[in-house]
């Protein structure tokens, strides 16, 4: 806790250093690495509902280099690793670490692909996902939100992120067809546009449930002809029955 | 006047009566209060920890005994200023201590993450229970003080708590929460001003001037009190969007309405919606209650093409297997359901919503908006409560719809766990079933939910019910579809044929829905569109209809049996055994899963224990001890004393809630079911108190409280019997007539459970003075944990057993009375 507050006391004067500097001096990067640790343990945990016994190596590599603790509100800095979600404001929240690389993960991305976030928030989702991809679409319907995000990702230089303030449902026609859409914004269904928008092959991930308790994943598949199916996924390790029927 | 004391204190008290009045206005304010509180809380929390907060927060009365016990010299030698200090503080902190818990940041989804959570919640329910604290002192000090007329100020204590319920209600009625509360704080500046007079302080005239002064200042400033409404909650959450506003805000016992318009961004609430839907629902309005739990009402232009979205939902099923039917909705909100009924060409739409205000704001404000949907030829409008309306309905239809009336966001996070609901029990669903012409359909639409539950409890419950209709295969008359959000299930008056499977097969695959159930279901077809693990519902539902159900019920990590009338709790999933294997997985997003509202009910009765040990046994220590020799007989006697506060405490509540539900269920309309039982409970026991004074001027404490317990031995066990088919009877007649029977059935039940405590109380005021106090403690943590513990009770073991255990304590009490001979010498 004393680094992670003299570290901040720093980061000012660190801001002019060279980039592997910072790195090499990086007062989080401890905190990264268990939060890593923690990811890697619950994708074990779950591995029964998501198929998989670990995350894609790349998703784990972006989940290590985006400053977390940048996208958070600075009295929430001493708690921007610790695998929860986190209040940012604006009765909005960052998603837990785990559920961010889940659903990451799930979108199975490739380095050239176009992908459409509806609901900013932080840009923390939208950072991770610019670690992977060529392109990032990201729309926030409360402005000011947008507004710090759009800021703090130009800050930390991810370029290859567009933010937009407005409203998602109907996705963003120009730079459609997107290989991946992440909806993280609440909404009584999925909107049809934002179907449409997907490319043949794409995926959508949205997360259900309330702000700060992630019920389920729907991953949204459309396949190659172009017809979609749902898969309902839970983000823990439980099996309602044990026993036979 | 053989027991009565030597005179009152030689100092310069001046109270020479008790003051009756102001107790009895005090009290009704105190109960305003709480009623109120749990309005205000349900607000800005959620219902159930509205519940928590309060539960705790009565423990001031508690608090106030043991505070007593050890204050009551100093305090009896200044009775009139203490009484009215006392009743002054609670006025001021009525007001100040809300206010000041409004302002603590507490959000009950974190406290699983934030311990820190816990502190704040501890925190806000201690400020709460400040002004309990000095009601309690109030009243015990005049119970202490005029130790020869209990009797009497209790019996003007109940009825003045009776009187509270009633005007409360009626209160709501023209006031909104947050005013009420500050008009409250007024009322009780206005008793310490009425106190002063009835005490004939020398300085009542100041005392009124300044309590007068503080009631102005309170009705002055009404409407500065705002509510902070969790940021979680739906309405906050859709004041986000820029341009969305609340146009309209209306309040009334049932609930504080937000209208809320969005200008730039469409509400576009079309749950469960296809995935192959391609339209988008026209411009709606919101109606939130109490800032959640959203109904639209949707924006009709005279295009039939607008309502298409309402063919790509779940709950759009049965119209695909019926033809102008003539059908019901029941909980009718802001008329998407009606809509959907017109747009799939019903000959006749019957519509009922318990919210008046919601057909007001349908009808009149949003009339061109809907073209006056509500009004329209062919669509009859009922406000009423559905299950109440539906017994005493005599007409039948084609199809019977229970729309999705509570919002996805808190029945996914457990939180009605402890919300009684008739809708959905296997009596309910048996009521509905004979209201369907031959063919007919019930169709009940719910949220998904992973693990599946609610589907799974309806399904079961419908199963249920057709078994006790004599169905020879209940499985041929049930069909189950969902989406990744919805569930709809359908329930038919016949078995469903070739052409119902058809369709229903149709239906399904257009809109890319999956098949859950229907006769003849093959396990292929059950998870094809939204693909889960395995086809749960599927395997959960042919589980249900075979021979091994039971082992299923057993099996299922959530409790998915039927409610029942007597177990009304829809929305308990939580079962024990599975307990440490979601607690193992907290911190790994096992939260959902935890079905927190049970959990909150065990941790608020938990906290409740302990506190009450802690406030009944300091004090206990702390009494001065009596000489060695005496100790065996002393403690003999303090046990029974204990016991009996402790028993008749729990007792009394218990007896209250078990037959409050079963007049629920007779009168139907939740607020005023309540009010009116709770106050006639309230009023008769306090007459029954007012009528043990002869009793006690001649000595008879023991034998009248044995005669009281046997009273309520036989009413409370007659009625266990005699009110289903009594109810059943009378089931067709006014309200008001309803309402008339309840208050004479609960009128002699309720005299006799006056009675216990005024006597018991009478005699150690008698013979132990210094146990006073202690007693009026032991029962305010005893109603305290009683409250908590029948719920408990209820949804494990159901209400019947609620009321029976009551008898029980209540024998243990008569005989545990206490002894005027032990207590002459023991103590």
């Amino acid at each position: 806790m004393r680094g992670a507050r003299r570290g901040l006391s720093l980061l000012p004067l660190l801001a002019g250093v060279a980039a592997f500097a910072v790195a090499a001096d990086d007062p989080y990067q401890r905190q990264r690495a268990r939060m890593l640790e923690e990811i890697r343990a619950d994708y074990v945990d779950t591995a029964i509902h998501i198929d998989k016994e670990a995350a894609d190596p790349r998703v784990m590599d972006a989940m290590a280099s985006v400053p977390r603790h940048e996208f958070v509100t600075p009295d929430m800095r001493r708690l921007a690793y610790a695998n929860r979600p986190l209040p940012i404001g604006h009765g909005q929240t960052i998603s837990q670490p785990y559920i961010v690389a889940v659903m990451t993960d799930l979108l199975n991305v490739r380095p050239g692909d176009r992908v459409l976030e509806v609901g900013t928030g932080s840009g923390y989702q939208a950072a991770v996902l610019a670690e992977l991809v060529a392109e990032v679409y990201s729309i926030e319907i409360i402005e000011p939100l947008a507004a710090q995000a759009a800021a703090r990702l130009q800050r930390l230089g991810y370029d290859n992120v567009v933010v937009r303030h407005g409203d998602g449902y109907y996705g963003w026609e120009e730079h459609d067809p997107f290989d991946a859409i992440v909806v993280t914004a609440a909404a009584s269904h999925v909107p049809p546009p934002l179907i449409a928008q997907l490319r043949n092959g794409g995926r959508m991930i949205i997360p259900v449930g309330t702000r700060f308790l992630v019920q389920e994943l729907l991953l949204v598949v459309k396949d190659e002809t172009g017809s979609v199916t749902t898969k309902q996924l839970l983000p823990v390790r439980f099996v309602p029955l044990t026993g036979g029927h | 006047m053989k027991l009565q004391p030597p005179s009152v204190r030689d100092d310069a008290d001046t109270a020479a009566r008790p003051p009756l009045l102001s107790v009895t206005l005090l009290s009704a304010i105190a109960l305003a209060y709480e009623v109120l509180l749990m309005r205000l809380l349900s607000i800005v929390q959620w219902h159930h920890f509205a519940y928590m907060i309060i539960s705790l927060a009565l423990l001031g009365y508690g608090v106030s005994g043991s505070f007593l016990t050890i204050a009551q010299h100093r305090l009896l030698q200044r009775y009139a200023l203490s009484f009215i200090v006392n009743a002054a503080l609670f006025a001021v902190s009525l007001v100040i201590c809300f206010h000041a818990a409004q302002r603590i940041d507490f959000n009950a989804e974190e406290v699983l993450w934030d311990p820190g959570q816990l502190l704040r919640l501890a925190a806000i329910y201690l400020l709460l229970a400040v002004p309990f604290f000095f009601i309690a002192n109030a009243v015990a000090l005049s119970l202490m003080r005029f130790r020869d007329r209990v009797q009497r100020i209790y019996a003007f204590d109940l009825v003045g708590a009776g009187m509270g319920s009633v005007s409360i209600v009626s209160l709501l009625f023209v006031a909104f929460p947050a005013p009420a509360l500050m008009l409250l704080g007024a009322l009780a500046f206005a008793c310490v001003g009425i106190a002063a007079w009835e005490l004939s302080l020398q300085t009542r005239g100041r005392v009124a001037a300044a309590a007068a002064v503080a009631a102005v200042v309170l009705i002055l400033g009404m409407d500065e009190l705002e509510l902070a409404i969790s940021p979680y909650k739906g309405l906050p959450q859709t004041l986000r969007v820029a341009g969305a506003e609340v146009v309209s805000e209306h309040s009334s016992p049932l609930g504080y309405l937000s209208v809320v318009e969005s200008a730039r961004v469409p509400l576009r609430h079309a749950p469960g919606l296809s995935l192959r839907a391609t339209d988008e629902p026209p411009r709606q309005v919101a109606v939130f209650t109490d800032a959640d739990n959203m109904t639209v009402i949707t924006k009709d232009s005279g295009d039939p093409a607008a309502f298409r979205y309402l063919d790509s939902v779940t709950s759009a099923l049965p119209y695909h297997l019926l033809s102008s039917a003539r059908v019901l909705i029941l909980g009718a909100g802001g008329g998407e359901d009606v809509q959907q009924a017109l747009h799939h060409g019903a000959s006749h739409v019957t519509a009922v919503e318990v919210n008046p205000q919601i057909v007001d704001i349908v009808r009149d404000r949003y009339g061109d908006f809907s073209r006056h949907l509500l009004d329209r030829t062919g669509v009859t409008v009922h406000v009423s409560e559905a299950r109440g309306f539906v017994s005493r309905d005599q007409h039948s239809y084609d199809l019977i719809q229970l729309a999705l009336l509570d919002s996805f966001a808190a029945s996914s996070a457990g939180l009605y766990a402890l919300n009684e609901t008739y809708l959905y029990t296997v009596e309910a669903l048996r009521t509905y079933y004979k209201r369907l012409r031959p063919g007919g359909y019930l169709a009940i639409t719910r949220w998904i939910k992973l693990p599946p539950r609610d589907t799974l409890k309806l399904f079961a419950t419908a199963v249920e019910a057709l078994r006790r209709e004599n169905a020879d295969d209940p499985g041929l008359q049930l069909a189950l579809i969902r989406s990744w959000q919805t569930s709809t299930l359908l329930m038919k008056n016949g078995v469903l044929n070739n052409a119902d499977k058809s369709a229903l097969k149709r239906f399904a695959a257009d809109r890319a829905f999956d098949l859950a159930w229907y006769p003849s279901i093959n396990e292929s077809e059950a998870n094809r569109f939204n693909l889960l693990r395995q086809p749960y519902f599927y395997q959960a539902a042919t589980s249900l209809l075979g021979p091994r159900s039971h082992e299923f019920l057993d099996q299922y990590k959530y409790n998915v049996r039927p409610a029942t009338d007597d177990r009304p709790y829809f929305s308990h999933f939580f079962k024990w055994r599975v307990f440490p294997e979601i607690v193992a997985l907290r911190g790994r997003g096992g939260m959902p899963l935890l079905e927190l509202g049970y959990l909150i009910l065990v941790a608020t009765l938990l906290k409740a224990l302990i506190a009450s040990l802690v406030l009944i046994l300091l004090p206990l220590f702390s009494l001065k001890g009596p000489p060695p020799g005496a100790m065996v007989q002393r403690r003999y006697g303090r046990t029974r004393v204990l016991w009996y506060f402790f028993a008749i405490g729990i007792a009394f509540l218990f007896v209250e809630i078990g037959f409050i539900q079963k007049f629920l269920l007779f009168l139907h309309h939740p607020v005023y079911a309540i009010a009116v039982t709770l106050s006639a409970f309230l009023v008769f026991a306090g007459l029954g108190s007012a009528a043990t004074e002869r009793a006690i001027e001649s000595g008879r404490h023991r034998r009248t409280a044995a005669f009281a317990v046997s009273g309520i031995v036989v009413f409370a066990t007659l009625y266990t019997w005699i009110l289903d088919p009594l109810f059943a009877k009378l089931v067709a007649q006014p309200t008001l007539s309803k309402a008339v029977v309840s208050v004479a059935l609960i009128a002699p039940l309720a005299y006799c459970m006056g009675m216990p405590f005024p006597l018991a109380l009478a005699r150690l005021g008698a013979t132990a003075q210094h146990l006073v106090p202690w007693a009026w403690g032991i029962n305010g943590c005893s109603s305290v944990i009683s409250a908590v513990l029948a719920t408990l009770c209820a949804i494990h073991f159901g209400f019947v057993v609620v009321v029976l255990l009551a008898v029980v304590l209540y024998i243990s009490a008569a005989l545990t009375f206490p002894r005027a001979s032990a207590m002459g010498q023991g103590l």
